[in-house]
Order: C-alpha cells, then sequence, then structure tokens
C-alpha cells in the first residue's frame, strides 16, 4: 500500500468529485437498483405459484423497469456523452452496477422473493418519502411517482409476509429462514460515502442513517404481525458502493445482456 | 405554415380528445389525464403528457398515436415532452370517465379513498361490482390484467371484475 503524502486534503485535489459527478453516481445507484429487481421480477414469468401471482410479480417488474429507465436516462443526459438507458442497462459489466447487494439476491423458493422484496420495498418506501423533497428537481419528480408504485409493492410483500408467518409450520419456518439468510445483506441498503456526503450537503440526497430509523419500524412492525423474529445483527456484507457485488449478478447479467450484446443491431 | 394562425389550443385539444386507451377504448388519453398541456408555437406544436405509471407500456402508443392524429390534422411538426410532476391520479380523471368505466364492466377508482399512503388496508373500502351493482365484493390481487388495475370478485352475482386502483 503506498503511503499518502501528508497533505491537508488526503492530496486528492485533483480527484475531487463534482456535484454532478456524484448525482450520476446516485442515479445510477436508484436506476440499477431497480433494474436488477425488475430483472428478478421478470424471472418470475410464468413461473409465479398461482395465476394471479404470476401477474403481480411481472406487474412490479414493470413499475421497476419503468422507474429504472427515469434514473438512467437521467444519468445519461447529466454525464452528456449520448448514452441512453439502454447503454447503461446492457453495456456495462458487473463492477460498474451500483445497485444494492439485497436487489440481486436470487428468487430462491417464493418467500425467498417475498422476504427479499418485502425488505427491500421497505427501503424504497422510506427513501422515496424522504426523496420527495430533494432539491433536484428530476430525483423529487421521480420520487414522487415510485412513492405511488412503492406504496403498492410494499403491501403486497407485507400481506404476504404476515400470510405465510401465520400460515402453517412449515410456511413459517421457511419465511423465518428467509430472512435470516437475507439478513447480512441488508446493512448495505445503508451504506453511504462521498456521493452521500456531497449531495446530502446539497440537499439532493438524504441521509441513509434517518431512513434506518424508519425502516426499522416498518421492518419490526411487520415482523411482529407476521409472528417471525427479527433476526439478531451481525456479519453485514458491503461493496455495492464501489461495485463490488456477489457472483449471481454476473449471472443476472448474462441472461439480461446477451441478446443486444450478440444481435446491437436487434430493434423490436 | 405558421401554427398560430391555423390551429387554437382548443383545437388541438379536440383533435387529440379522440385518441382512444389502447387497452380500455371507452376513454381517451384526455378523459385519463395523461395529456397535461397544449402548447402551439408558429413553427411547432408542443404537447406535454404525462405517464400513469412508470413502466406502463400504452406511453409508448399514446406517444404515437398523438403524433399520427395531429400529422392527419396537418400538423407535421410535434414536440413530445414527458413530465412526472405533478404525479399523474387517479383524481384527475373526469366524473364522465368513471362512468363510461363502470359501463364498460370496470369498476372505476373509488374518489378518495386513498389506497395511497396505507401498508395495512384499514377501514372498509367498497368497490361495487360494475355487472350487478352489489357491495359485496372482495379484492383478489392488488395487481390485474395491466399496471393500473386490481382484481376483484363479487361474493353475490360470482363475476371477477378489474377496479382501476386508486392511486
Amino acid at each position: 500500500m503506498l503511503e499518502t503524502p501528508p497533505l491537508a486534503n488526503g492530496g486528492r485535489e485533483g480527484l475531487k468529485m463534482t456535484t454532478k459527478d456524484a448525482l450520476i453516481k446516485y442515479c445510477l445507484r436508484l436506476g440499477d437498483t431497480s433494474l436488477i429487481l425488475g430483472q428478478r421480477m421478470a424471472e418470475w414469468c410464468s413461473n409465479g405459484p398461482t395465476l394471479e401471482e404470476d401477474i403481480a410479480l411481472t406487474n412490479l417488474s414493470l413499475d421497476f423497469f419503468g422507474q429504472a429507465r427515469t434514473m438512467l436516462s437521467y444519468a445519461g443526459e447529466l454525464e452528456g456523452k449520448g448514452k441512453s438507458e439502454d447503454d447503461f442497462a446492457f453495456k456495462r459489466n458487473e463492477r460498474e452496477f451500483y445497485n444494492t447487494l439485497l436487489s440481486e439476491r436470487p428468487n430462491g423458493h417464493f418467500g425467498d422473493t417475498i422476504a427479499r422484496n418485502f425488505l427491500h420495498d421497505a427501503f424504497l418506501y422510506h427513501l422515496y418519502s424522504a426523496l420527495r423533497n430533494s432539491k433536484d428537481e428530476i430525483i423529487a419528480a421521480h420520487s414522487a411517482k415510485s412513492i405511488k408504485e412503492v406504496t403498492y409493492h410494499l403491501r403486497h410483500s407485507s400481506e404476504w409476509m404476515v400470510r405465510l408467518g401465520g400460515g402453517t409450520e412449515e410456511s413459517h419456518q421457511k419465511i423465518q429462514d428467509s430472512i435470516n439468510d437475507l439478513w447480512m445483506f441488508t446493512g448495505d441498503l445503508f451504506a453511504m460515502n462521498e456521493v452521500d456526503e456531497i449531495l446530502i450537503k446539497e440537499g439532493i440526497a438524504v441521509n441513509l442513517k434517518d431512513i434506518k430509523k424508519n425502516w426499522d419500524n416498518t421492518v419490526n412492525e411487520v415482523l411482529h404481525r407476521a409472528t417471525l423474529q427479527r433476526p439478531e445483527d451481525a456479519y453485514m456484507q458491503s461493496g455495492s458502493l464501489e461495485g463490488r457485488h456477489a457472483e449471481c449478478l454476473g449471472h443476472l447479467l448474462a441472461e439480461m445482456q446477451f441478446l443486444p450484446r450478440a444481435y446491437p443491431e436487434a430493434t423490436w | 405554415m405558421n401554427y398560430q394562425n391555423k390551429y387554437t389550443k382548443q383545437q388541438i385539444w379536440d383533435f387529440l380528445a379522440e385518441i382512444p386507451d389502447p387497452e380500455i377504448p371507452v376513454i381517451t388519453i384526455v378523459d385519463l389525464g395523461v395529456l397535461r398541456e397544449v402548447e402551439v408555437l408558429s413553427n411547432k406544436v408542443i404537447i406535454t403528457i404525462t405517464p400513469t405509471y412508470s413502466g406502463c407500456p400504452a406511453m409508448k402508443m399514446f406517444e404515437d398515436e398523438i403524433k399520427k392524429k395531429l400529422h392527419t390534422e396537418g400538423i407535421e411538426n410535434v414536440e413530445l415532452q414527458m413530465v412526472y410532476s405533478p404525479a399523474w391520479t387517479t383524481d384527475w380523471m373526469s366524473d364522465e370517465a368513471l362512468e363510461k368505466l363502470n359501463k364498460y364492466g370496470i369498476a372505476p377508482p373509488v374518489k378518495g379513498s386513498h389506497d395511497k399512503g396505507v401498508l395495512f388496508e384499514n377501514g372498509p373500502k367498497i368497490v361495487q361490482c360494475p355487472q350487478c351493482g352489489s357491495k359485496n365484493t372482495v379484492l383478489k390481487s392488488q395487481f390485474g390484467s395491466t399496471a393500473c388495475k386490481a382484481l376483484y370478485q363479487c361474493k353475490d352475482c360470482l363475476e371477477p371484475f378489474d377496479y382501476f386502483k386508486c392511486i
């Protein structure tokens, strides 16, 4: 490891991140998270446990893709290099994705999907509620739009949490195991870095410590109604802010990106 | 051609009021509240629309239909703008539109029945069966055949039906 020269600014003057750079990263985080959740939901298409659920899960997918589109096209606009939302979605590798680690977790069985979605919906619900007051007009408008959809999503996953937790002994045990297995990825939802620091100062982003308190309340309330135990906080996996992901993201991207990469000229 | 000399704002609205929703042909983009603004400039017409749901696949069709309609009316230069704020709400749908939905067999959004902000349903929300008028109905799934609809069933006539979600 190289030693940092003893300068007041840590010797990073030339690398200072601008507000615009930070905003692009922030849009990618939001956009990528929606995109990956959307793709996970699309994997349920024709595989849902009942017809109604199949339709529900793919409806969620549609909402997520719509949300991803807004944020990724905004990132392209800010960057000013003529990149479209499709370029961001299909022409980046896993290390260039900033989606939350929780969003990429594999679907597993239906309970695993519900547990992942529930933990994530509760996060997005409180995040978008707060971001409606962002000083960035596009982020604020996007959040005001998305909160309506995410409210439905959260209600859907919460009701299933209660139904599965309070169902049979088997469903109770399965959904408890799902929550336990996913818990180590919830810390990453609230990770912050320089991007947040810059944007919080500008009134564009929100402090995720505040979101965490609201998330805790919602998660506790629903787990309680579902007669489930909240896992103890132990080791938390981190990495999404630096684009470090689990192996499963690569597999997801391979499937999602195959067609536009193999046939770049393909159009609808 | 100078568009301002030839067309009024109202005329353009009237042209666009003929464009039906591709999924629910009894209501138009004006009934839905998707059409937000019309601006007539000398050399182009700017149409501002807002999506119902972020991922609504009908939006692309709306855009194409708007352009097609205005082209047939002699307006070649059409610019489409998409706005997200204020976010679309079913409150913008006219009473006439709600009535049309009901007649078509889709229960209209129950105004002011804020499904909007609550996590668990609190208090009864009565959705009337569009087939037999019964109020004895039950939610089957919050997600229906399109992003904007939920699936209900009538406990009296036993028919399943779509409910236009209130957001």
